[in-house]
């Protein structure tokens, strides 16, 4: 409200609405109410809708948060050399693309330049190239075929890295040289040490040439390790144990008890799970 | 009381236009989930932007405890979210936020693309859009550093060395985001900044001039 310039103390209503007249010349559309079917106001009514769909979201949401931790790694080490690095999954797609032996090495352009700057590019220019009346998806199949197909590419360009990633995480020796050696006295350390594995994974399961045995259990199950112990893994050969069925199975049961105390597992294993 | 209080401002001010124009403003029905279920997918837009505020207002409650260098980024972050009453929630809002804004703004576009809404005569929203889209990517970017666990760090080593390869300006980006020889100490503090400042400062600025299309434009009809 205001008030006249001539003095009087009446007062002037301003209608609250600045919808500009439809003026023929103007690209705006037409008046929502010239649209068929029921309008209605923004606020409160359109807005109370909106919000409680973002209430079940929010409850979702929050279900979420509280359901999972978020991660948190160690400390930054520039010095560890044996970190694999991994994007935040939504830039998986575009690491992924980097592998291709077409999108690496000498044609690394075609990976950090050529092909997201066709994919952006196209996106940021759209209404440009598709310029034609017909909103409709399926009236314009090169528009929808195009996106459909970029679309698949990503998905599955994801998944591949992240199941190399889990693979490759699979491949890391699991042992941790700063866990004490358990049950130091059982008959089974002695089985080892008369071995070959000695020879490769040290006097005191700290590892040689091949990765530390420590804590081992953490990563494995007895059942796994004699998987391991009969078709080798990475440098490891296969049939690298010599000894009895016997032997083999109570040398896989101690190492299967080599675990990190209370904690200290647990943490490794939730770094190796993200 | 309340009423009186706010007829003494609008007396003076005139204020009763502003909001009436953005509240009274009619919604078509087409949009409208109450009349059709399906038209939720008109809701990914709002939801984007809801859970934008809750980024910033998460963010901004991590900001009283996060410190933005390498000796204490890390243990900060370990702080506030073991020791701090509800660290870890409002932690965790800000990083699956992160990836449902991401889910969100993906969905969003996907149903202006799909719907024809990008085409004349809104083009400028969609490229108003799509920079959101960039911007939000680079806050995504920009934010992984930030825990300065072994994770952060070597994605945001890796990341940089991508940019380097790319030809002509790969180095001069590199070192814009790296700032020194390594990256370390620097690099931190720069994303710290883009992250907290510049980003979200362009991200307002976008997301005002995307909302003033939208309203002057309206959202296009049925399909």
């Amino acid at each position: 409200m205001a008030h006249n310039q001539d003095g009087q103390d009446q007062e002037v209503h301003f209608v609250g609405d600045s919808r500009v007249k439809v003026n023929e010349k103007k690209l705006y559309p037409k008046d929502y109410s010239e649209f068929p079917g029921k309008t209605e106001a923004f606020f409160p009514n359109f807005l109370l809708k909106e919000w409680m769909v973002a209430v079940v979201v929010l409850v979702g949401f929050m279900g979420l948060v509280m359901a999972q931790e978020p991660p948190l790694g160690e400390q930054a080490d520039p010095t560890n050399t044996s970190f694999l690095p991994v994007p935040d999954w939504y830039f998986l797609f575009l690491y992924q693309l980097l592998k291709f032996k077409w999108a690496s090495g000498p044609f690394v352009v075609v990976g950090t330049v050529l092909v997201p700057g066709f994919i952006f590019g196209g996106l940021l220019l759209a209404p440009w190239l598709d310029r034609g009346k017909e909103r409709r998806p399926m009236k314009r199949p090169v528009a929808t075929g195009l996106t459909l197909l970029t679309l698949i590419a990503i998905v599955v360009l994801t998944w591949e890295a992240e199941d190399e990633h889990q693979k490759q995480l699979a491949s890391l020796p699991k042992g941790d040289e700063s866990v004490e050696i358990v049950d130091q006295n059982d008959p089974a350390y002695d089985i080892y040490k008369n071995n070959a594995c000695v020879n490769c994974h040290g006097q005191q399961l700290e590892g040689l040439q091949g990765p530390s045995l420590r804590g081992i259990g953490d990563s494995y199950t007895s059942k796994e390790i004699i998987e391991i112990m009969d078709e080798g893994k990475g440098e490891m050969p296969a049939g690298m144990f010599q000894g009895t069925e016997e032997e083999k199975k109570q040398l896989a049961d101690w190492l299967a008890k080599q675990e990190a105390p209370e904690g200290k597992g647990e943490k490794k294993s939730q770094e190796h799970e993200e | 009381m309340l009423k009186s209080a706010y007829e003494w401002i609008d007396r003076r001010l005139d204020i009763t236009p502003m909001w009436r124009d953005l509240a009274d403003h009619e919604v078509p029905e087409h949009v409208n989930p109450a009349h059709h279920f399906s038209a939720f997918i008109y809701c990914f837009g709002g939801l984007t932007f809801f859970i934008v505020v809750i980024q910033i207002l998460s963010g901004m409650f991590l900001t009283m405890y996060y410190v933005p260098d390498i000796q204490n980024a890390y243990k900060s972050v370990d702080y506030l979210q073991n020791e701090i009453a509800f660290g870890q929630i409002v932690r965790g809002m800000h990083h699956w936020g992160a990836s449902v804004a991401i889910v969100m703004l993906f969905l969003h576009t996907l149903r202006v693309f799909f719907t024809g809404s990008y085409k004349h005569p809104r083009e400028f929203n969609w490229v108003v859009g799509m920079l959101l889209f960039f911007t939000i990517l680079g806050l995504g970017f920009t934010g992984y550093l930030l825990p300065w666990d072994n994770k952060a760090y070597f994605a945001t080593k890796v990341g940089i060395e991508i940019a380097a390869s790319v030809p002509f300006v790969g180095d001069a980006i590199a070192t814009f985001l790296q700032g020194g020889e390594v990256v370390g100490a620097q690099t931190l503090a720069r994303f710290f900044a883009l992250h907290v400042f510049f980003l979200p400062g362009a991200l307002l600025a976008l997301l005002g001039a995307h909302f003033f299309l939208i309203r002057r434009q309206g959202i296009s009809g049925p399909l």
